[in-house]
Formats: structure tokens, C-alpha cells, sequence
């Protein structure tokens, strides 16, 4: 898993990733571009979010879930 | 015959779609589709914590920025678990002080070497030859190189190609032998009489109304 440890916390990717859809809903590109990720990384990862519940597939964006904001929030800064 | 083509694999070629596929790399579980829109280069070496595919790793890293200004991402590949691509990239970093930044495919099924046409029984019938395949943002075939085992590969080369694609598909041009970016490019040639005679007034620099050469 590149974005969630087998402890069921974010990596640094991970992190990268859901706290870049924290302003809202956002397409794979943007993150990409918000997160500083390669666009094929954000690809992966979001499918790895959403299939662990923690963001939400809707259309061509993608938002975090509650459980993913709650995880966010464990996340120190 | 039917058992040698089982061990091959499918022959992919110059113009049709990349085979689509889903790997564990060191970057995480990853799709073709997800490089779709940037150019791809996919490679494969013959295993990991060997001499010429960690002189070509280097390499590669190497390149690899100059290849990110150019759109391309890298993509390795061997039948190796990705325990020992982790443990090998590690190692190489600590030796050679080369950090190694794309992600390799841990391809232990064999599932893309035999969709790629990897592997090539009479060099080994267990690792994958030095391929290269460069993919368009579309993820359509555009060159393939295959290598022996023996043969490192040469990066200057795989830049020059990506340079002469991006340029044939940005100005309908070919490129002629050797051509290196500010070189003339060759025009391409006329497909009727009336286009052939038009050609040589046109101003290219032109050896015959079939090889004309211009400046971008």
C-alpha cells in the first residue's frame, strides 16, 4: 500500500494527498498539482483512498469521506 | 511451436495500443491508464543486484530529470519480488550515493514481460531482455528497443528518440539518421506527381523532390 501503512495510517503520500481534497471536492490533476505528486502516483493513491473508504469517488472528482477526515485529523501537522 | 509462443508471449508493435496492465510496483499498486496523458517510458532488466542493470539504474536515474522537462515518466520492470527491488534500490543508494526515483514493477507472474514480449527464451527463459518501449500520452506503442543481456543501454539514445517523436508530432516532420534537436528535419515526402513538382519550388533545402530537408 503506497498511500496507507499496515497501520492503517496515512504515509506521507497519503497524507499529502487527503489533506489536498480537504478544501473540497477535486479532480486527480489538482491534487497533483496541490499535493506535489507525479499525476500517476495521485491516480493510484486516490483508487488505494477510496477502496479503504477514506475518500469518495464522485464523477471525475474525488472527496474525502468522514472516516478520511477523521484521519486527517489524527495526522499531526 | 504453440509452447514456444506460450513462453513469448505477445509480440507487442510500433502503432498499436499498449497492452493495459495492473502491477505491484515499488510505488504502490499501478495501471498503464494511469500514465495515461503523459509519455511512458517502460523498460525491463534481467534482474535485480546485477552488474549491467544497476550501471543502467544509475543511468537512468540520471536522465530522469531530463525526461521529466520532457513529459516522460520511467517505468521499470523485472521478475524479481519487491522486497528485492526495495532491498536493490536501497543498496544502490547507499553505495553509489544514486537515489533511484520512478517506481519498478515487481512483475513475479511474468503477466507484463509476456504481454510486452519480454521475455526471449533463447537469452533466458526466466528474466525479461533489456526492453524499452516508449508510450505516448495517448498509450500508443511508439518505439521499441529490445537489447541483449549482455548490453547495457545507451541514454542518450533513448532521449534523442523521445526528442525526435515529440518533434515529428509537433511539427509533421521526420527526423533523418543521427539527428540530434536543432538539426534539419526531413519534410515528408510528396504522395502525388503535382505534390512532387510543387516540392522542389517550395524553398527546402532539397537533394531530390523525394528528400527534402528544412529548419525548425
Amino acid at each position: 500500500m503506497a498511500c496507507i501503512s499496515p497501520d492503517g495510517k496515512p504515509t506521507e503520500s497519503g497524507t499529502k494527498m487527503l489533506r489536498a481534497l480537504k478544501p473540497g471536492p477535486s479532480s486527480a490533476e489538482e491534487i497533483a498539482r496541490n499535493a506535489g505528486l507525479p499525476l500517476f502516483r495521485v491516480r493510484s493513491g486516490l483508487r488505494e483512498l477510496a477502496q479503504a473508504g477514506l475518500a469518495i469517488e464522485k464523477g471525475e472528482k474525488y472527496e474525502l469521506s468522514s472516516e478520511g477526515a477523521e484521519l486527517l485529523g489524527t495526522v499531526s501537522t | 511451436m504453440e509452447e514456444l509462443r506460450e513462453e513469448v508471449g505477445h509480440m507487442p508493435r510500433i502503432g498499436e495500443p499498449a497492452p493495459a496492465f495492473e502491477a505491484v510496483t515499488t510505488h504502490g499498486v499501478l495501471k498503464l491508464e494511469d500514465f495515461k496523458g503523459s509519455w511512458l517510458i517502460l523498460f525491463s532488466h534481467p534482474a535485480d543486484f546485477t552488474p549491467v542493470c544497476t550501471t543502467e539504474f544509475m543511468a537512468f536515474a540520471e536522465i530522469f530529470p531530463e525526461l521529466q522537462k520532457r513529459g516522460v515518466e520511467l517505468l521499470g520492470l523485472s521478475v524479481d519480488s519487491v522486497s528485492s527491488h526495495i532491498a536493490w534500490v536501497r543498496n544502490v543508494e547507499e553505495k553509489t550515493k544514486v537515489k533511484i526515483p520512478f517506481p519498478i514493477i515487481a512483475d513475479l507472474n511474468k503477466e507484463v514481460s509476456l504481454a510486452y514480449g519480454m521475455i526471449h527464451p533463447g537469452q533466458s527463459k526466466t528474466e525479461t531482455v533489456r526492453c524499452v518501449f516508449v508510450i505516448d500520452p495517448n498509450q500508443i506503442i511508439r518505439t521499441i528497443l529490445y537489447y541483449p543481456l549482455t548490453t547495457g543501454r545507451n541514454m542518450d539514445e533513448i532521449l534523442r528518440i523521445v526528442d525526435a517523436l515529440q518533434t515529428t508530432d509537433k511539427n509533421a516532420v521526420a527526423t533523418p539518421a543521427n539527428w540530434r534537436p536543432g538539426d534539419m528535419v526531413v519534410v515528408p515526402p510528396p504522395k502525388t506527381q503535382e505534390a512532387a513538382e510543387e516540392r522542389v519550388k517550395q524553398g527546402y533545402e532539397c537533394v531530390d523532390w523525394y528528400l527534402c530537408r528544412k529548419k525548425l
